[in-house]
């Protein structure tokens, strides 16, 4: 029973009319998690301003209130103050579509994410399936904008980002079903209460794949070739600016933020946790697997595009089929006993690693021409 | 390229970054806290000696931009009058040979470094502007003379104890943290 | 730079200079010969001490000036100095082009401004210190920063233990650097690279070894080479390099006169006999030569420069073809470019 259930039955026990009580609890919710996704997204800007700031020794934004918590503001509303500009030999109405179709899968994600033992839009029995699925969108908007800017640099990243998000899709994807294996459902709420132990325990490999694939999905360092800035200068949203440039800005925190969550659902037992509220748990998690994005981007080199694939489909795509082969068979044969999976998986994780690491060449070089 | 070392060295980079967080930062908030400049520090102005001066005008042949206006008319025998003397800080590339030329010690440079103007014509500075004052205190460039009154530059080397510039712990609030200077 | 790219890969390269071209070869010829030393600066403004440095030796030569002792071993000290913080700029950039956000260039920039604080504080400014003078120095250093000097040399060693185990290991920056953008050390002979790019390639060649200058032939010290002449190698002997400057200024500590004159008799205004002159130093970049005609006037005749950077970039385009666009921006990254040496 969630809390829009409970406010349906509020609403028809106080006798509103059968189209009210679908459609108000549904608004309302959109509006909350709209709401909340926006302000956790400033929070999140800040705090990684401010959190590799002090990785780096410096002190980071700390003019705006205190401590520098409404700098995201104060950004914000510059870049909305800015001009919107569309190049001469853009496409007008891809280059005006494109952000919308970056954010909006985004904030859709969000609709089965759960905040706490009922804070949840809506229960989908295919919870996980859907946010892999919507979160492929922004793929597309991300292509669209780079071929709409008619601009060489994003072009290259847009290719990138094709090659790369369909790539890396696949090892997320498989290192998940590893998840619904053991938990034998799709939803997010029941992965999360089959969690007794932590899956990141349980399963520490595709934990570990899963991260690095979400790292890829979001764009993030090490694979953030998409923007990398000392490459291409900054990728498919060079030639936006103003309310444009917010949306793919909010867009990419936005992602950070889903993947974290999903991270915290699928692996981290989502808002599970003794003596605190399940919400505050839930969002120290996210805090806390947003941070170590953040951690890693302060000091990770880029791969190159050739290596990046190579990674992809040499490493982690065999790495993630013998996990889950693993996996099946342990919850076909000891199905019970957790204990002995967690070794056994640590045991794979270890050997996995350290025979790739001998066998695993990094891709390409030189190409003649 | 092989990943021969498993990712132990990225776990190992991951530790030094983790261990800088828990350094104090080595930023200085600007307005708030300034740091005590070298003594020797070539500012924004020149500072004249206007009961020096002689009128040679060693200094406009020193200068390499042909920056310094030097107008001078015969006074009592022997004497140069400085009618004008004037310097264009917006062309000036600071790079002292004025003053090391100067044979009666007569300019120095200043320890100003705030002079941001809003016109270009105010760059120009004339007798008044550039002669000795309190506001106007020349540095020790080329005059260690004046090297006694001036404060000891505070270096990054050095911990703010020891009249440096570096903190030695993490500060609660960054907001503001006093005046340094 | 103008790409041809085939995909990710890279079919042509045309390097485009002259954008931050000053004249600085014309200027220098209506200046005097001091007026010239602000100009150097602005050479590669990165490593200013050791232009001024150069182009005063190259005039000390044609004069037949000798330099106090004093002043010999500041310059060593201080051009040590430099040689470090241009390889922590070089460094930080190249990582920094690696895609390390600015993490590791941060580190460096950290122990930079301790040299740049220390150079503030002998010559008054941060970036172009116009300190050397044809004969000596232009003033003497305080106290102070001799007490300093010893301080950053006794502390300077754990920062690049540091560095290294920041980057030196990291798998993704392996992968990129290793074996990419190749200068083999034949082509390096062949277009007169110098400094750390010849290094890497495996050749051992070091005006201060080699031809030693100033007092560089009393010190002990190693000149250290890479095998491959890749990006790896480039950035691995700019470290060692640091470690080697350190020494070197360790002994010239040591073995500093206390006092004495800082600067040869040498007038604002002096003329130098007719005749030409080349005279070279080892610059952070490399190999950094003034070429002086003079005819006898206060001004030289002519004044021309052979600036490291620019002599290493012309085997750029054969470094990077075949690679991809990524491996180009490392390339130039740990090449060490400063724009203001080619276009001069």
């Amino acid at each position: 029973m969630t809390l829009l259930d409970q406010f349906q039955l509020f609403l028809k026990a106080q006798g509103w009319p059968e189209w009210a009580y679908y459609t108000v609890p549904a608004l309302a919710g959109i509006v909350v998690i709209i709401g909340v996704v926006l302000a956790a997204v400033i929070v999140y800007i800040w705090w990684e301003r401010r959190f590799v700031a002090r990785i780096q020794i410096r002190l980071g934004p700390n003019r705006c209130g205190p401590e520098g918590i409404f700098q995201p503001i104060a950004t914000a509303v510059k870049i909305l103050l800015k001009e919107d500009i569309v190049p001469a030999n853009a496409d007008k109405v891809l280059h005006f579509i494109a952000p919308i179709v970056v954010f909006v899968p985004i904030l859709m994600i969000f609709a089965v994410v759960p905040f706490d033992r009922g804070a949840i839009l809506v229960d989908l029995n295919v919870g996980i399936v859907y946010v892999i699925a919507i979160s492929s969108i922004s793929v597309i908007g991300i292509f669209t904008a780079s071929w709409a800017s008619g601009n060489k640099y994003s072009f290259i990243s847009g290719l990138r980002s094709i090659s790369q998000m369909v790539s890396y899709e696949i090892p997320v994807v498989l290192s998940i079903v590893g998840v619904v294996l053991m938990t034998g459902s799709f939803s997010m709420i029941k992965i999360v209460e089959a969690q007794t132990v932590p899956f990141i325990l349980l399963q520490p490999l595709g934990f570990l794949l899963f991260f690095m694939g979400a790292l890829a999905e979001m764009n993030r360092s090490p694979f953030d070739l998409l923007e990398a800035d000392s490459e291409i200068v900054a990728g498919y949203h060079l030639e936006y600016s103003g309310m444009k440039f917010a949306m793919f800005y909010l867009g990419e925190y936005g992602m950070a933020l889903a993947y974290s969550a999903v991270i915290t659902t699928v692996f981290l037992s989502g808002w599970q946790g003794p003596f605190l509220p399940g919400v505050i748990w839930f969002l120290v998690k996210v805090m806390l697997v947003f941070s170590v994005i953040v951690w890693i981007r302060s000091m990770m080199p880029r791969m190159r595009v050739d290596q990046l694939m190579s990674f992809a489909w040499k490493a982690m795509l065999p790495m993630a089929l013998i996990n889950l082969l693993v996996i099946a068979v342990e919850v076909l044969v000891i199905p019970s006993l957790q204990w002995l999976m967690l070794i056994i998986n640590f045991g794979l994780a270890a050997v996995l690693i350290l025979l790739f690491s001998r066998i695993f060449t990094l891709g390409g070089g030189r190409v003649e021409v | 390229m092989k990943f021969e070392r498993y990712g132990v060295g990225i776990a190992k980079g991951l530790g030094m970054t983790m261990r800088h967080l828990f350094r104090a930062p080595i930023t200085v908030q600007y307005p708030e806290e300034k740091l005590k400049i070298s003594k020797r520090t070539r500012g924004n102005e020149l500072v004249w000696f206007p009961d020096r001066c002689t009128g040679c005008g060693t200094c406009t042949k020193a200068c390499p931009q042909g920056n310094i206006v030097l107008v001078t008319h015969r006074g009592e025998p022997n004497k140069f009058i400085v009618d004008k003397f004037e310097c264009d800080t917006g062309r000036c590339i600071f790079c002292g040979l004025c003053v090391e030329s100067c044979p009666y010690n007569a300019l120095a440079m200043s320890v100003k470094y705030e002079c941001a103007k809003y016109r270009r014509g105010d760059l120009v500075l004339g007798k008044e502007k550039m002669a000795v004052s309190a506001e106007n205190r020349p540095s020790a460039y080329c005059r260690p003379q004046f090297e006694e009154g001036l404060p000891a530059q505070s270096l990054l080397l050095y911990n703010r104890e020891e009249g440096g510039q570096k903190l030695k712990f993490i500060p609660l609030s960054t907001r503001k943290r006093g005046s340094h200077a | 730079m103008r790409l041809t790219l085939d995909g990710e890969v890279i079919t042509d390269v045309e390097p485009i200079v002259g954008y931050l071209h000053r004249g600085i070869e014309k200027l220098a010829e209506t200046r005097t010969y001091t007026q010239i030393i602000p100009l150097t600066d602005r050479l590669d403004y990165l490593a200013s001490m050791t232009n001024n440095v150069a182009y005063c030796m190259a005039v000390e030569k044609l004069g037949g000036i000798k330099v106090p002792e004093r002043a010999e071993y500041l310059r060593v000290i201080i051009s040590e100095m430099i040689r470090i913080s241009s390889h922590l700029m070089a460094i930080g950039s190249f990582l920094n082009d690696c895609g390390a956000f600015f993490t590791p260039l941060l580190y460096m920039w950290r122990e930079r401004e301790k040299i740049l604080d220390m150079c503030d504080m002998i010559s008054g400014q941060r970036l172009l210190y116009n300190f050397m003078r044809v004969g000596g120095l232009s003033q003497d250093v305080p106290a102070e920063f001799i007490t300093s000097v010893k301080k950053f040399v006794a502390e300077m060693p754990r920062y690049i233990d540091e560095y290294n185990q920041l980057v030196k290991e990291n798998e993704v920056f392996l992968a990129r650097s290793k074996g990419v953008g190749i200068l083999p050390k034949e082509t390096a002979i062949a277009i007169g690279a110098s400094g750390p790019v010849l290094r890497a390639s495996g050749m051992k060649w070091d005006v201060r070894k080699m031809d030693p200058y100033s007092v560089y032939d009393r010190f002990d010290f190693e000149v250290p080479t890479g095998q491959n002449g890749d990006c790896y190698d480039r950035y691995w002997v700019r470290i060692l390099e640091m470690t080697q400057s350190l020494r070197i200024m360790e002994q010239a500590l040591a073995q500093l006169p206390a006092k004495g004159p800082i600067c040869a008799d040498v007038p604002q205004f002096f003329t130098l006999p007719a005749g030409e002159v080349y005279g070279y130093i080892e610059a952070p970049k490399g190999n950094l030569g003034f070429y002086i005609v003079s005819d006898g006037s206060i001004a030289p005749y002519r004044l021309h420069i052979y600036p490291p950077t620019l002599i290493n970039i012309t085997a750029f385009a054969d470094m990077v073809k075949g690679w991809k666009v990524a491996d180009l921006i490392l390339t130039f990254g740990s090449m060490d470019v400063v724009l203001g040496e080619i276009d001069r």
